[in-house]
């Protein structure tokens, strides 16, 4: 019976490692062999990384792609873009998302799940509709130009589409509940009297955020801003939809490298060192992060 | 009572049409251990909210040694507050909780040491200073938020159900604490307590309260012996309550058909409350005298004393009996017959 039960265990834990494995590493390896295949015209557009000829195993292997993203600084600049992107709307849905989480996990049980409902309805439409209605929205003849012209503002359409601005608001659109769900899982924890004590003892409000709430929030600052910060790197649809030429990103170059130019190694190469530049610095961050709390715990 | 230390004139205070408080008077002496006491949603912990300046009142006034501090901030009041679930900050250790508020006053670094080890060493806290919230005792937590308070020399400790959180024995301890360190330094004391035992034995004076409203202040021997209603008497220990009726002249006690012949005021008295300790029961060895016999219908022994429920003409009520006083051949059990027997002075008349 118990060893029945400690079978079908391993199966229990080993399914979603199986489905990593299968589905996200196997990939990974496949594009990494991709990044050090040499191109040539064909399909697939790149030499076999192992070959048999009459000189016996041939191996067509090269680091020339990664070489050669890393000394055009147009790869390495629209990198710094993407990095860019995320750090400021990260900060930005941070900066929107904290009041509105905390507002609703303040809110009383009855009206807060309301409040959450109404976060999450968006969600239900689909993500390209969302960002397509923005697009909508600020065009040259789009709502926000014909109120702004119509009450007298402007005298001409502003042009709101098709540059960095557009995206970055696109980002915070799309990304903001992702900040705002985490924060409020950790803020609907916090007990009240905590703010309270912290004014009785003399903190003013602003002391009290500082050295109470903050702190005592930071679990859900991370969670929130990990999950905006690392989708956002490789965003391709937003900018892609509402940005302009005025800033190239990370994603977009991919997909040119891959679609357009078929240079399936070079964008391998580049999908490989995006994930490498971005991991090592998160998975460092999070050892360090784990042992802060450990020791506060 | 000179000038009151602290002065609750007329405040009122209302939630979305619920009446928390209704023009709230209060005069609280300094260096005074006061108890608010009800049952939950009396309104008692609601004024000590708006006394630590969390609620403002929708009407009335505060006054702190003269002057209002109904409208200041809580974080400029010089009192503190001591919570229910102590709100220590968990992301602190003990040290640093006890510092939290000296942190915000401008006061030199040594200063705070000296004043942390002062109180840690008062409160015996010695030895916990490194440690979390989480890695100590719950009364070792209820003494960390004590000194929380204490270290910043309040003129005023408002304390919300302070024992509450703690097990029997170490609240019986601790309630002796309490008082020792009031004694000792002389702060004046708000306490807020549904139990009445608390507050008995805590205060030096005590206010019961009902529907935000204070009934009645005293000491804890008038509120005990003379309840202003029902309500207090009932509230407050275990009461008899019996019906007064007044016959040409003669005061008697429906229930027990009993006249009362020694009073001097002959005021229309229509209840009056015998306390259970007050009324003794004594079995009956032969039947002669028919006087003020009752019937035990139901006997709870609790080592120094016993409860008995007695029955007199279908009314019933109780006697606590030393058990000392009880020989062991007159051992009283269900369903005996008792003489009833009290002293006229422990009765005290009162109107509903």
């Amino acid at each position: 019976m118990i060893k029945n039960f400690k079978k079908q265990n391993v199966w229990f834990v080993f399914t979603p490692y199986l489905w990593l494995v299968l589905f996200f590493f196997v990939p990974l390896a496949l594009i990494f062999k991709i990044s050090i295949s040499v191109s040539e015209w064909g399909m697939p557009p790149y030499r076999d990384l192992f070959s048999l000829s009459e000189n016996g195993l041939e191996i067509n292997s090269t680091l020339g792609n990664y070489l050669f993203i890393f000394s055009d600084p147009f790869y390495i600049r629209s990198y710094l873009n993407s990095l860019s992107l995320a750090f400021t709307s990260t900060l930005l849905c941070l900066l929107i998302g904290y009041p509105i989480a905390f507002y609703v996990a303040k809110s009383k049980p009855s009206i807060r799940n309301i409040l959450l409902i109404m976060l999450i309805i968006p969600f239900w439409s689909s993500f390209l509709l969302r960002v397509y209605a923005w697009k909508v929205l600020l065009q040259g003849s789009g709502i926000i130009n014909s109120i702004l012209i119509h009450i007298g503002l402007i005298s001409e359409p502003i042009s709101m589409l098709h540059n960095h601005y557009a995206v970055i608001l696109g980002v915070v659109y799309t990304y903001l509940p992702f900040m705002i769900l985490p924060l409020y899982g950790y803020l609907v924890k916090f007990d009240l009297n905590l703010i309270d004590a912290s004014n009785d003892l003399g903190a003013k409000p602003i002391n009290t955020f500082v050295k109470v709430i903050l702190p005592l929030s930071l679990p859900g600052i991370v969670a929130g801003s990990m999950l905006v910060f690392i989708p956002v790197v490789g965003e391709y649809i937003i900018p892609e939809m509402l940005g302009g030429s005025d800033k190239l990103y990370f994603g977009k170059i991919i997909w040119d490298e891959f679609f357009v130019n078929r240079d399936w190694p070079i964008a391998s190469a580049l999908a490989m060192s995006g994930i490498v530049i971005l991991v090592f610095p998160i998975i460092i961050f999070q050892l360090m992060y784990a042992k802060y709390n450990f020791k506060n715990e | 009572m000179s000038e009151p230390f602290l002065q609750i004139i007329d405040v009122s205070k209302r939630f979305d049409n619920v009446v928390a408080l209704d023009k709230v008077n209060l005069k609280i002496a300094k260096s005074e251990i006061f108890s608010l006491l009800g049952s939950s949603g009396c309104g008692k912990s609601t004024l000590l909210r708006i006394i630590a300046g969390f609620e403002k009142p929708d009407e009335g006034r505060i006054l702190l040694e003269g002057k209002d501090i109904t409208k200041l901030p809580p974080y400029v009041r010089p009192l503190n507050i001591m919570f229910q679930n102590y709100a220590l900050f968990p992301h602190l250790n003990v040290t640093n909780n006890i510092q939290f508020g000296l942190k915000e006053e401008k006061i030199s670094k040594e200063e705070i040491n000296h004043r942390v080890n002062e109180i840690l060493n008062l409160l015996e806290l010695n030895g916990l200073e490194k440690r979390k919230i989480n890695e100590i005792s719950g009364g070792q937590q209820q003494r960390v938020a004590l000194a929380r308070c204490l270290v910043k020399k309040p003129k005023l400790l408002l304390l919300d159900e302070p024992l509450a959180a703690l097990d029997k024995q170490l609240r019986v301890q601790t309630q002796f604490e309490l008082v020792n360190l009031q004694y000792k330094l002389g702060i004046t004391f708000i306490i807020v307590t549904h139990d009445q035992e608390e507050a008995m034995s805590l205060s030096d004076r005590m206010a019961i309260m009902k529907n935000g409203e204070i009934l009645q202040v005293g000491n804890p021997v008038e509120i005990y012996e003379k309840p202003k209603d029902k309500y207090i008497a009932n509230f407050i220990g275990t009461a008899n309550i019996f019906n007064v009726l007044n016959k040409n002249n003669q005061i008697i006690i429906k229930e027990l058909n009993y006249e009362v012949k020694n009073i001097n005021n002959k005021e229309n008295y229509v209840k009056c409350l015998i306390r259970p300790e007050k009324i003794s029961v004594k079995k009956l060895e032969n039947l002669s005298d028919n006087l003020n016999i009752g019937v035990v219908k139901e006997v709870a022994y609790l080592g120094s004393y016993t409860k008995y429920l007695i029955e007199v003409n279908g009314f019933e009520f109780y006697s606590f009996m030393q058990n000392s006083l009880v020989s062991d051949n007159l051992q009283i059990r269900w369903d005996d017959k008792v003489k009833i027997s009290f002293n006229e002075t422990s009765i005290y008349f009162f109107n509903d």
